[in-house]
């Protein structure tokens, strides 16, 4: 750890253009990714409601849109390709340029500094480059809905050959290239993220910030950072082969023999499989990359609403580090029916299910953490009880999809869709909608408000259930994903009318996010103004001024003297005990 | 005063809180208890459903007192006015640990172990019996064509670069095991209560071979020929239905697997023109 800490060489800069764009402060760069990831969700939400618009009335003329989208809706009624970008635009935006960027990205960057009483990241110039790269990303996915043959639609998970040959799918051509580039540049962006928010933890905590004394959120980052760091190569290897294969004719994922639009393409000697596996050996870490941060800000958002310590730090820190460890060797369990030999097939059930227990032991740790506490159901409150029922609900369909033998039939069915959903969708986006309304006044200097957030969260987390729970047994009826419609099949006759039912929750939960999105500008200039720390809490960043000024601390950074739990100690003037207080004025209890 | 009606306000939105999980919870169990899974027509199908089962009552379980506990915690600890339960010892805290740890190991590791791999082993492992009928299925967008090998048991070369209107398949006229191969399109007859063994490839990109009421579901991945057997239990027709995105036509790839008494199958393969026969 490091010693006493020396102000930074750096001065404030003044000129707006360097304090506001290209900032260096993990303060300005944090917001900036939050904000990027908003637009992105707004698009991917957007995709979201399309595609139950489709879902829901698949035969069903919409004028209005043929205007909005001439190509992919024209004479109103959406076409099949456009319907596939569709659902591969909007999981490659959520999970990557939303949940990504807002929640690890974002309040990461805010927030880790903060956490941890540095003046900033380890590596500032970095830290701006990391995000000037993502920007590129972005726009380079967005545009790939107005190129030649529309955005990339052979999925999220851009299996080749459909993302490999032009003539598989329209989306193959020039939309699935610049899919390609905008993952190679976001990963590049992730990577020095992620080599940022490693170093930082390590080397720039302050005096007294041992590793055991660092909020949970803190230690969710450094793990989700480490898988980070691991399991992308792999991926941006996968996609530069995948580019040769598509521009330069290298064989790495197309075997011989493949017959499209009647002539047989001249490649050999590769296999489809070996995406699949490089693939996953990163997808399936990144939803821990995803999850546990989610899961740290649930656990951190606990303790200022019961006023007590969360129950079960030391095991929740060893069942993150045991789920990140596990999480690098089940890749396979997304690739059961894929092929894959099945003895393999055995072993990645064993070892996901046994990522169970630590789950298991960090949700009960969730829930035990409410005995005997004074609960609060503040805003913030309510989104992080929230997180651990869909945590829980999200666990259990886990276990379905884990075990191979049932994985038969619920492969690539809408339990997977209901499934993920509530783990990379729900947990994350309650967690990160918690910690917007948590660190709000942190950030800017205003609460949100009270009512509208209660609105939100309610309306938010009943519309979540009503529609990926039912996806769960949609699924169990062995309904497909990725269908443009259900109408062809009559096995599927008895189920396929559910989806109106899901459609209009879906709506329901989409209008709820406007709700969300009023609140938080109209509280950016309207909201009351905050106190330095409104929800009397223990952490470092609420010691620090509001909004913190550039270097955090002013002349020193804080010292701490105790873990960051340190609510409701027996004699203590207050109900909480900030970390910098020392064990001279109220008593270290643990 | 103003206590009092805080306190109130307080009791009745953490009563509506576990109100929200509870009727969550009933309604996991109204969906839960209903008939979701299609009408079974295979033996070891009949081993897929006992692990879903068996998932479905006990993550089921799990589900339940889940929401439930969540529920009554929200409900009875925000009316506290005051700490009640501060900190765990370490020792406190391992033990109550032991309750998700062992309770995850019976239900979704023992459940795989005991219930799960064994059918898995059954399905996929074992070969199939030397009886079995043997269909080769190969996949392209947006059609399964099924391949007969004929009388003598053996299915003809293929060679894609052969691949015309007539010859979907590309088989090679020049193998002699290929002159009694019977090519389908679509519609795929098998007979009763007799392994089928169905060898499964593509011709362009991955497509999923899924029949819902078999609980069968195999990718088809061009460049391999995957294996894998089913016995049918029920006649009649069933569908085929691809479960890997395969591009625009994928949610109308559809196909008919009949399942006929063997005796009738016997003839109605007997009966349809061979390879050689329509060139």
């Amino acid at each position: 750890m490091s010693g006493q800490h020396v102000v930074h060489a750096h001065e404030e800069p003044q000129s707006f253009l360097r304090r506001y764009i290209f900032s260096t402060d993990h303060k300005v760069i944090g917001i900036q990714y939050y904000l990027t990831a908003m637009v992105m969700a707004l698009v991917g939400g957007t995709l979201a409601m399309l595609i139950r618009l489709q879902l829901g009335w698949p035969e069903a003329k919409w004028p209005l849109l043929a205007k909005l989208f001439p190509r992919g809706m024209s004479g109103g009624v959406m076409n099949p390709d456009f319907y596939l970008a569709l659902i591969t635009m909007h999981g490659t935006l959520m999970i990557f340029f939303v949940v990504s960027l807002g929640l690890v990205s974002g309040f990461g960057n805010y927030l880790l500094p903060l956490h941890i009483g540095a003046r900033d990241m380890a590596f500032p110039f970095l830290n701006m480059l990391s995000y000037w790269t993502v920007v590129p990303a972005c726009v380079i996915m967005l545009a790939s809905f107005f190129v030649e043959g529309g955005a990339a639609a052979s999925g999220w998970t851009a299996y080749p050959p459909l993302s490999a040959v032009e003539q598989a799918v329209p989306g193959s051509g020039l939309g699935q290239t610049l899919w390609i580039l905008g993952m190679a540049l976001f990963i590049a962006s992730f990577t020095m993220g992620g080599l940022n928010f490693v170093t930082t933890i390590l080397n720039e905590r302050t005096r007294g910030m041992s590793m055991m004394r660092l909020p949970l959120f803190i230690w969710t980052l450094l793990i989700a950072s480490i898988l980070g760091l691991l399991a992308f190569p792999p991926l941006t290897a996968a996609a530069i082969l995948l580019l040769f294969d598509r521009h330069g004719g290298t064989s790495f994922f197309l075997p011989s023999g493949l017959y499209f639009g009647e002539r047989v393409l001249p490649h050999s000697g590769g296999s489809p499989l070996l995406w699949q596996h490089l693939f996953w050996f990163l997808g399936h870490p990144e939803v821990y990359v995803l999850i546990l941060p989610a899961l740290g800000i649930a656990l951190d958002l606990l303790p200022p609403f019961t006023r007590k310590p969360i129950f079960g730090y030391r095991l929740t820190v060893y069942s993150l580090i045991a789920i990140g460890v596990l999480s690098m060797i089940v890749w396979g369990h997304h690739m059961f029916v894929s092929g894959m030999n099945p003895y393999v097939g055995e072993f990645f059930a064993i070892g996901t299910l046994a990522i169970t227990i630590p789950s298991a032991i960090i949700g009960f740790n969730l829930i035990a953490s409410l005995w005997g506490a004074r609960l609060q159901l503040r805003t913030p409150a309510l989104f992080a009880l929230g997180s651990i029922a869909f945590f829980g609900t999200g666990g259990f369909g886990g276990i379905f999809l884990g075990n191979a033998t049932s994985d038969i039939q619920l492969h690539d069915t809408y339990f997977v869709v209901g499934h993920f959903h509530f783990m990379i969708g729900g947990v994350t986006l309650l967690a990160l909608f918690g910690g917007t309304y948590y660190w709000f006044p942190k950030m800017f200097g205003r609460m949100m408000n009270e009512r509208l957030g209660k609105i939100h969260f309610w309306v938010t987390f009943v519309a979540f259930y009503a529609v990926f729970l039912t996806q769960h047994f949609l699924g169990i009826g062995g309904m497909p994903r990725r269908y443009y419609a259900f109408s062809k099949f009559e096995f599927l006759a008895p189920i396929r009318d559910l989806n109106e039912f899901i459609s209009l929750a879906a709506f329901v939960l989409g209008a709820a996010q406007l709700v969300f999105l009023f609140n938080f500008f109209w509280s950016l200039f309207r909201g009351a103004r905050a106190e330095q720390n409104p929800w009397r809490a223990t952490t470092l960043e609420w010691v620090a001024p509001t909004p913190p000024p550039h270097g955090n601390w002013g002349e020193t950074t804080p010292e701490v003297h105790r873990w960051p739990y340190d609510y409701s100690v027996p004699g203590a003037p207050e109900d909480f005990t900030p970390q910098t207080v020392p064990p001279t004025v109220v008593e270290v209890t643990r | 005063m103003a206590e009092g009606s805080e306190r109130l306000k307080r009791t009745l939105e953490g009563f509506f809180f576990a109100f929200i999980l509870m009727t969550i919870a009933l309604a996991g169990i109204g969906l839960g208890v209903r008939r979701w899974l299609p009408p079974l027509a295979s033996e070891h199908g009949a081993g897929i459903d006992r692990m879903i089962r068996y998932l479905l009552l006990t993550v089921g379980t799990l589900f339940v007192i889940g929401h439930v506990a969540l529920g009554y915690f929200i409900w009875r600890f925000s009316r506290q006015e005051r700490v009640t339960y501060r900190l765990a010892s370490p020792r406190v805290e391992k033990l109550w640990s032991l309750i998700p740890g062992i309770v995850m190991a019976l239900v979704a590791e023992g459940g795989v172990l005991v219930i799960g791999l064994p059918i898995w082993q059954q399905y996929y492992l074992r070969p199939a019996p030397p009886d079995a009928v043997l269909v080769e299925v190969t996949a392209e967008q947006f059609a399964w064509n099924i391949r007969y090998p004929g009388r003598d048991g053996r299915l003809g070369r293929t060679d894609p670069h052969l691949i015309r209107y007539d010859n979907p398949l590309g088989i090679d006229a020049r193998d002699p095991a290929s002159q009694d191969d019977v090519v389908q399109l679509g519609v795929m007859p098998v007979p009763l209560g007799r392994p089928v063994l169905v060898r499964l490839r593509s011709k362009d990109t991955l497509h999923s071979f899924f029949l819902p009421h078999f609980r069968v579901k195999q990718d088809a991945v061009p460049g391999m020929t995957i294996d894998i057997w089913f016995t049918p239990t029920q006649t009649g027709e069933f569908e085929i239905a691809c479960a890997e995105l395969c591009g625009f036509g994928h949610f109308q790839m559809r196909g008919v697997l009949r399942v006929l008494p063997s005796e009738d199958f016997e003839r109605w393969l007997a009966e349809q023109p061979t390879f050689s026969s329509v060139r």
